[in-house]
């Protein structure tokens, strides 16, 4: 029960059950009188025109790509800055070399136009 | 134990052997006092996500020339509650076509992410939820089940509007994750521990935004993405795609995402005030109470965790204001600018930083000039950077420039 791990458990518990509770009141309490016009999808008062589930940009896909790259490399830095003060000044060195080579990454993706949003 | 001395554990001390000597067991004693300490927790910040949309509304109105909400309760200050039971009882419409699991679990989670959030608030040097000592890496993990909360609403609400607005914040909110975290790396880094806890007790010495303060410029700015508000506020650019992410959701669901939105402000406003402006430390404050030189000015224990919880709120509250400013004094930029601001400027801008902190805090540590050392650094970089800006927007005005000088003609007769 000492384990921090345990109480932050018990802290979602908590937050999933209160956000849930308003929600539950409403549904007791709100009027439900559904019809077709009230439950149409919503495009400024004028009828749906087309699909909703629109085409996919693919831009967005590879944004998510670099991020993931960026995102892995933070991961993997999060040790190396913890225990920067114990470590001799090469392996701070080595870890800047290791930023540098991602760094180097996001200079290709820009100049091969992966960044642009089109 | 008095009561004035530590009132928290020994409310917890006497309910432990009030339900002990009931015949409750030892165990399940401590996981009932956990839950009713953590359920006073997330009751005082739903309170105070509250009073926040009163002071939202109020700011904004200052801002924009107006009075705000004056007529329900005195100021207003009853207004947010005329809300919360309006939006209960109003109907709750699910639009046809919406995959009903997705669009139910949305608005909850969006709400989840946010007060999950306050289990490592360290809100005095005796109060905080749970001392993780790997607070920061659970700060950007909860702020991303946000960014899927948002894309579940606007996946599930068959509608175009949502999907797009949808589209643009994750795109907005994984990008801005990336000089978040650098930022973050740059307290951990400096004071070698990634619990909130320990960070706000380094800060008894000097405050962290003095050492670092481009750390505390691009957290702020990637905070502010992150939460989507202005101006990075694509999911809900009104004039643009009509209230994005939460067009389809009436009654009390909206009513859990304006309040998370709100929540999630005060809650980053929080953070950059623990992280980088020393959260819950009052200059020359210990544990037994001022210390001016020699000279000890005794409080009690009390008085002391009072003065606490007030600087921490102080400067939450500045935070929050930090970022409401900004919200209500520019306007909304492109998806393709803010993309670009992202990799092209904070990104290289910040794992820059990180190199040259981490260099500068192995150099200077042992020596006398640490202080001075990293601000100069950081001072140093900026300028820089500043100059690389100013050389680029240099060129690109005189390459404009050149487009738009007048054709000579030649005219013929």
């Amino acid at each position: 029960m000492q384990n921090a791990w345990f109480y932050i458990g018990l802290f979602l518990i908590v937050a999933i059950v209160i956000p849930v509770a308003p929600l539950l009141i409403s549904w007791w309490v709100a009027p439900k009188k559904p019809n077709p016009i009230k439950k149409s999808t919503y495009e400024c008062g004028i009828e749906t025109v087309g699909d909703s589930w629109i085409q996919f940009k693919a831009q967005y896909y590879v944004f998510a790509l670099v991020y993931l790259v960026f995102d892995v490399e933070t991961v993997f830095l999060f040790p190396w800055a913890l225990t920067l003060d114990k470590l001799p000044l090469f392996v701070v060195l080595e870890g800047v070399l290791f930023i540098l080579i991602l760094v180097s990454g996001l200079v290709y993706a820009w100049r091969k136009g992966m960044l642009e949003w089109m | 134990m008095t009561f004035w001395g530590d009132p928290i554990n020994f409310i917890a001390g006497w309910l432990r052997n009030v339900l002990m000597g009931w015949g409750m067991g030892s165990a399940l004693t401590n996981v009932f006092i956990s839950l009713l300490g953590i359920l006073v927790l997330v009751v005082v910040a739903l309170v105070l996500d509250i009073f926040l949309v009163w002071v939202e509304r109020k700011v904004v109105a200052r801002f924009q020339d107006r009075f705000g909400p004056n007529r329900v309760g005195p100021f207003g200050l009853i207004q947010p509650f005329a809300d919360i039971i309006k939006l209960i009882i109003k109907e709750d419409i699910t639009p046809e076509g919406a995959d009903k699991v997705v669009y139910n679990i949305a608005p909850v989670l969006a709400a989840t992410s946010v007060i999950i959030l306050w289990a490592i608030l360290p809100i005095a040097s005796t109060i905080i939820a749970v001392d993780l000592n790997v607070a920061l890496l659970y700060l950007v993990a909860a702020g991303a089940l946000g960014t899927l909360a948002i894309i579940m609403a606007g996946w599930s609400s068959n509608n175009k509007y949502a999907l797009l607005g949808a589209f643009r914040m994750v795109a907005n909110m994984i990008s801005y994750e990336v000089p978040m975290v650098v930022a973050l790396l740059i307290p951990v880094i400096i004071t070698g521990t990634m619990s909130v806890k320990g960070i706000t007790e380094y800060q008894s010495g000097i405050w962290i935004v003095f050492l670092a303060p481009l750390a505390a410029v691009i957290f702020t700015i990637s905070a502010i993405a992150e939460l989507g508000r202005a101006p990075f506020d694509l999911n809900e650019a009104e004039s643009e795609i009509v209230s994005g992410f939460n067009i389809e959701y009436t009654g009390m669901k909206f009513g859990w995402f304006y309040a998370s939105e709100l929540l999630h402000s005060f809650t980053f406003g929080g953070f950059i005030a623990v992280l980088f402006f020393g959260g819950w430390q009052v200059p020359l404050l210990m544990a037994d109470g001022f210390h001016f030189g020699s000279s000890v000015v005794a409080l009690g224990g009390i008085v002391v965790t009072l003065l606490q919880v007030a600087s921490f709120l102080v400067k939450s509250m500045i935070g929050y204001w930090i970022i409401m400013w900004v919200k209500y004094s520019m306007p909304r930029i492109r998806i393709d600018q803010m993309l670009a601001f992202n990799w092209k400027f904070l990104t290289p801008l910040s794992l820059g930083m990180l190199i040259i902190t981490a260099i500068m805090d192995k150099l200077l540590a042992p020596t006398n000039f640490y202080v001075l050392g990293m601000f100069l650094s950081n001072v140093i970089l900026a300028w820089i950077t500043i100059e690389i800006l100013r050389k680029v927007g240099h060129r690109q005005r005189k390459v404009e420039e050149a487009a738009l000088q007048p054709v000579v003609e030649v005219v013929h007769h």
